[in-house]
């Protein structure tokens, strides 16, 4: 039976990178093997660039030599393509629920990884590069994404979604869980404080295997956060 | 049965991104009220209905918002199966058509906003046109990947890209009048010059997809003057 789990299946990535630890992640609670293999960003591998011509990013799945690339595209894919495994969205099929409610919550759950995507990286990006006012600009807003977040979440565990616990927004925003910590550093804040009920989720989520084994300390990052500010010159 | 509920699109004449979820509502024939919204004096119902962007498109389903165009599209999807998809069914084609809807909404949509809304200069105008000319060069790549010789990017009939990049079409005609030559050069991009001219003709666009040029340049003026640019879709 396990030779029948094993998909071919290779994730091309960067070990920090908060996108490929979403499909580690996702690829953990399906129980599915893959072969990660890590990129040299300033170097990429001539697989990299052949798998993702038009952005050459990372990350990039590869199932049976073929390439999806875009993380949330890559979540979808795997829900699809494996519908035999924990589903991240809410099945279409969930019994008792009519079409259109599981729809509802499915597209629930794609808008707020949507949100996700466009708001949370850029802006903590913002907080570690500037200075002054345009950085207390950026704390404002990340204060605000946050809380945002923590109010769709409510007083559930989980934001939730198929069969497993983890849905498909904690997976698209659980590996910015240990970036929490920098953001607080540059931005002067407290999570803990601001959004508490984000921060027990953050807890909460970090107690999951598939997630305790992919995702790095929050001071590896603080430090890796660092080193490319040097690199970037950035006092 | 799904479909006895009431739809309500809450949008803009203009918008790209409503138009697409025109264009799938016309192809599912599915019937549905179209509330205009004044860009200047959002309605309530909107700002209740998407608090978080406060954009339109917005889709009330039996009063239920959803919100973000693709996410839309999806849901319609969906709820409707049986009436013409717009995504295809095997996983690995759906993950390509969302691969290159993300890459219209990223590099096309910042060229147009470019060209129409960020340029203060002709030299920033003839930088974002590039930057479209770039996009829609990928984009006839695209176009004769996912076809694979038929008429567009969805096969034989419309698809996920095909809406999405046809929403566009609207503001292509405006940008046509603007600089002087279509946006989509039928000397640099022919499949997708061509893919263009079948677009227009589709059932799904017609009466929806807008082809006055003025009113458009009317339109953007008006909006400018709001400093809509960076806070609504248009």
């Amino acid at each position: 039976m396990a030779a029948e789990k094993k998909a071919d299946l290779v994730l091309l990535d960067f070990w920090v990178s908060p996108f490929g630890q979403r499909c580690r992640i996702a690829m953990a609670e399906k129980g599915l093997d893959f072969e990660y293999r890590e990129e040299d960003l300033a170097n990429k591998s001539d697989l990299l660039l052949r798998s993702n011509p038009v952005h050459k990013k990372i990350p990039v799945l590869l199932h049976a030599g073929r390439p999806v690339c875009e993380s949330l595209v890559i979540l979808s894919y795997l829900d699809e393509a494996f519908p035999d495994t924990p589903q991240l969205l809410p099945p279409l099929s969930a019994a008792g629920a009519g079409a259109a409610d599981a729809a509802y919550a499915r597209a629930r759950a794609r808008f707020w990884a949507d949100y996700i995507d466009k708001k949370l990286y850029d802006c903590g990006s913002r907080l570690w590069k500037l200075k002054g006012e345009p950085q207390a600009q950026a704390r404002a807003e990340m204060v605000e994404i946050l809380r945002t977040l923590e109010a769709e979440l409510g007083d559930r565990d989980f934001f939730g979604g198929g069969g497993g616990r983890l849905g498909f927004v904690d997976v698209a925003l659980v590996p910015f869980t240990s970036w929490f910590y920098s953001y607080e550093r540059y931005g002067g804040f407290s999570v803990e404080e601001a959004c508490p009920k984000l921060a027990a989720w953050a807890r909460r989520c970090g107690e999951i295997d598939s997630v305790a084994k992919h995702l790095h300390s929050p001071e590896k990052v603080y430090d890796f956060i660092g080193v490319l500010k040097k690199k970037y010159g950035i006092e | 049965m799904a479909g006895d509920d009431e739809l309500k699109l809450l949008g803009m004449w203009t918008s790209a991104f409503v138009l697409r979820v025109r264009f799938v509502l016309n192809l599912k024939s599915l019937p549905y009220e179209f509330v205009e919204e004044d860009l200047g004096d959002k309605s309530a119902l909107l700002l209740a209905s998407n608090p978080v962007h406060k954009t339109v498109p917005v889709l009330l389903h039996a009063g239920r918002p959803v919100n973000e165009s693709q996410v839309i599209l999806q849901y319609l999807d969906e709820v409707w199966p049986n009436l013409p998809p717009v995504l295809p069914s095997d996983p690995y084609e759906r993950a390509v058509a969302r691969f290159w809807a993300a890459y219209v909404d990223d590099k096309v949509r910042l060229a147009w906003l470019g060209i129409l809304f960020r340029s203060k200069t002709e030299e920033e105008r003839a930088e974002a046109v590039a930057q479209a000319d770039a996009a829609l060069e990928t984009l006839e790549g695209a176009l004769r990947e996912c076809s694979g010789g038929k008429p567009f990017f969805g096969g034989d009939s419309i698809g996920f890209v095909d809406v999405v990049l046809g929403g566009y079409l609207g503001w292509f005609t405006a940008i046509r009048k603007l600089i002087g030559r279509r946006l989509i050069d039928p000397a640099r991009t022919p499949a997708l010059a061509a893919w263009e001219d079948r677009f227009r003709a589709t059932e799904a666009a017609k009466g929806v997809l807008p082809d006055d040029a003025d009113k458009m340049l009317e339109f953007r003026q008006t909006a400018i003057a709001l400093g809509a640019s960076k806070t609504i879709t248009l």
